[in-house]
């Protein structure tokens, strides 16, 4: 039986693995695909590529199919999110310049001591990198800004700097922050030039960074493939999280073709052992990066919605947004081969503090925490 | 009337740029600038003011000018890319030539579009130069790599010159390979034993 030929486009950071692995190890040849795995230039580039169907599907930074499908940005089209391929996974950091010029340095991993900080920076307006304006490292960053009593937006300029390049442009001065995926807030780290001072999830504890998507029309037209692709995605995923696999998974992508980077770069993000200062001790940060724990391939749709509505969309566009997050799709192709799914398609985000057992096809499930830094939740039906 | 438009090229490539300008200017635009410099584009886009902004498809800047063209309202329409959107025709045949492009707001299509098509033209004949080397380049190495393959035929067997790419052939043949493959992998495995 021959496979299906099938092009997906990915930019090459830690957490394109699960594609990778979907590939290298077989899963997708086992649905009956080969894979091939086209790397993009930069964001811009993949999304003009998948809109006009050089790719069949692609992997996303998570608001890049909400902004397109309500025709915001460079290139408008429809397409749809057919799952997460990660969860969190970014960190913010400073420049050892910057940081040796605050009166005291923010630390790692508290976002309210790390506003206070910022708070008495005497230049203004602080540069911060990142790598796309519709990009969840952006989203955080302004919400982690707008809910800092101490932090004002006019205090901040944002540009964007593709991630390769972060750890020049922080190098050179361009830069005094930056918020980038792996591994490039670590090599900016080991090249001596930069601090981390929070991991993503410091603000959000469940963020969507990177979704699989492809046009809408395509999706239609295609329902086996597109079934047979999630499934081949959803046990690569799997695959990535557990535990014992995870030296393996490095060394996979250190070898693949793929990624083309050194080994010690692809491990802080895997095993979760981030170094935020040269020199300094690896910390542990749990949930740094997420595949497969706690659902987190699931589209959640009030996910679709929160990050329409953080890019400033009315109510009738956050309505519109939950529609380009396919989690009918997704329960389609995974229900009948008895993966667990959640009870609902739609949940209060930022309402977890903890990890919570909820109603699941099978009975129960843990999903979260998925907690803001400041408490906040967000409920598209308000109760009023 | 064309010539009043101010077009920058982003291309860290000296020569490429220059090939881009030429085309540009011979086809009656004058005030074309080009920015090899990438770090400071922000800067840069702001004292020159382009009308049209073109630059490689390829290039890893191309998000720092998409964020860019955005200003700071991300729900802002972008400056136009491609034009207009409604061009799918002329759009496909960028994308296919390698070449992106910013445009300002509320210049009318006809004007963008004649210096879009000079552009895809170019870059169609540079692409196409870019890949017959490529080509002209891979057919030196598959030559190399299949002389090296009949030398070891030929001391390893005994046998001649042409005899040895005798055997290289039929053996493509008998497994439905090419003979730069068979040719390979005799070259590999030979590594290996020495």
């Amino acid at each position: 039986m021959s496979s299906l030929p099938l092009t997906l486009g990915f930019v090459p950071l830690i957490d394109c693995a699960p594609l990778v692995i979907a590939r290298e190890l077989g899963f997708a040849e086992d649905e009956g695909l080969a894979l091939t795995l086209l790397p993009q230039p930069s964001w811009s580039a993949l999304r003009d590529m998948l809109a006009l169907g050089h790719l069949d599907a692609a992997q996303m930074l998570s608001p890049m199919p909400v902004a397109m499908s309500l025709g915001w940005g460079g290139l408008a089209a429809q397409v749809d999110a057919l799952m997460v391929l990660s969860v969190n996974g970014t960190v913010f950091g400073l420049s050892r310049d910057f940081a040796a010029r605050l009166p005291s340095h923010p630390g790692f991993g508290d976002p309210v001591a790390a506003a206070r900080a910022l708070a008495q920076a005497q230049d203004s307006p602080i540069r911060v990198g990142v790598p796309f304006p519709y990009s969840m490292h952006r989203l955080l960053l302004d919400y982690w800004v707008e809910f800092s009593p101490e932090l004002d937006a006019s205090q901040f300029e944002i540009v964007t700097v593709p991630p390769p390049r972060m750890a020049d442009a922080v190098a050179q001065g361009t830069l005094d922050a930056f918020w980038v995926g792996e591994p490039w807030g670590s090599a900016a780290v080991a090249r001596g030039v930069a601090d981390l001072v929070l991991p993503g999830r410091a603000i959000w504890a469940f963020a969507p960074e990177k979704v699989l998507a492809a046009r809408h029309g395509w999706i239609a037209e295609n329902p086996e493939t597109v079934s047979a692709l999630i499934r081949a995605v959803h046990t690569a995923a799997h695959w990535l999280d557990t535990p014992r696999n995870t030296s393996l998974a490095v060394e996979i992508l250190a070898r693949s073709e793929h990624l083309d980077l050194p080994r010690e770069t692809i491990d802080p993000a895997l095993s979760g052992q981030l170094s935020p200062a040269l020199g300094h001790a690896p910390v542990p940060v749990d949930r740094f990066l997420m595949f497969h724990r706690n659902t987190a391939t699931f589209p959640w749709r009030s996910q679709a919605a929160w990050i329409a509505a953080r890019l400033g969309a009315d109510a009738a566009e956050q309505e519109r947004a939950r529609d380009f997050y396919r989690s009918d799709i997704y329960r389609d192709s995974l229900g009948p081969i008895g993966v667990d799914l959640p009870g609902a398609s739609e949940k209060v985000e930022g309402a977890m503090r903890h990890a919570t057992a909820v109603a699941s096809s099978r009975g129960h499930m843990i999903l979260g925490p998925d907690a803001f830094f400041d408490g906040g939740t967000f409920d598209r039906h308000p109760k009023t | 009337m064309q010539t009043s438009l101010r077009i920058l090229v982003v291309e860290a490539d000296e020569d490429r740029a220059r090939q881009i300008i030429d085309a540009l200017v011979e086809a009656g635009w004058s005030d074309v600038h080009a920015l090899a410099q990438v770090s400071g584009l922000d800067r840069a886009i702001r004292t020159i003011s382009p009308d049209i902004v073109l630059i490689d498809i390829a290039n890893p800047d191309r998000d720092t000018l998409e964020h860019l063209s955005l200003v700071s309202d991300p729900k802002a329409r972008p400056v136009a890319m491609f034009v207009d959107q409604t061009d799918d025709e002329l759009t496909r045949a960028a994308l296919n030539a390698g070449v992106s492009a910013y445009v300002v707001d509320g210049l009318t299509p006809t004007r963008i579009k004649s210096v879009l098509e000079t552009a895809i033209a170019r870059f169609h004949v540079m692409r196409q130069m870019q890949s017959e080397l490529d080509a002209a380049k891979r057919a030196l190495e598959d030559r190399k790599t299949i002389d090296r393959a009949k030398g070891i035929l030929m001391r390893q067997r005994g046998i001649g010159e042409e005899e040895a790419y005798g055997l290289l052939r039929r053996t493509a043949m008998d497994q439905g390979r090419k003979v730069i493959e068979v040719a390979q992998a005799l070259v590999t495995a030979a590594d290996l034993l020495s």
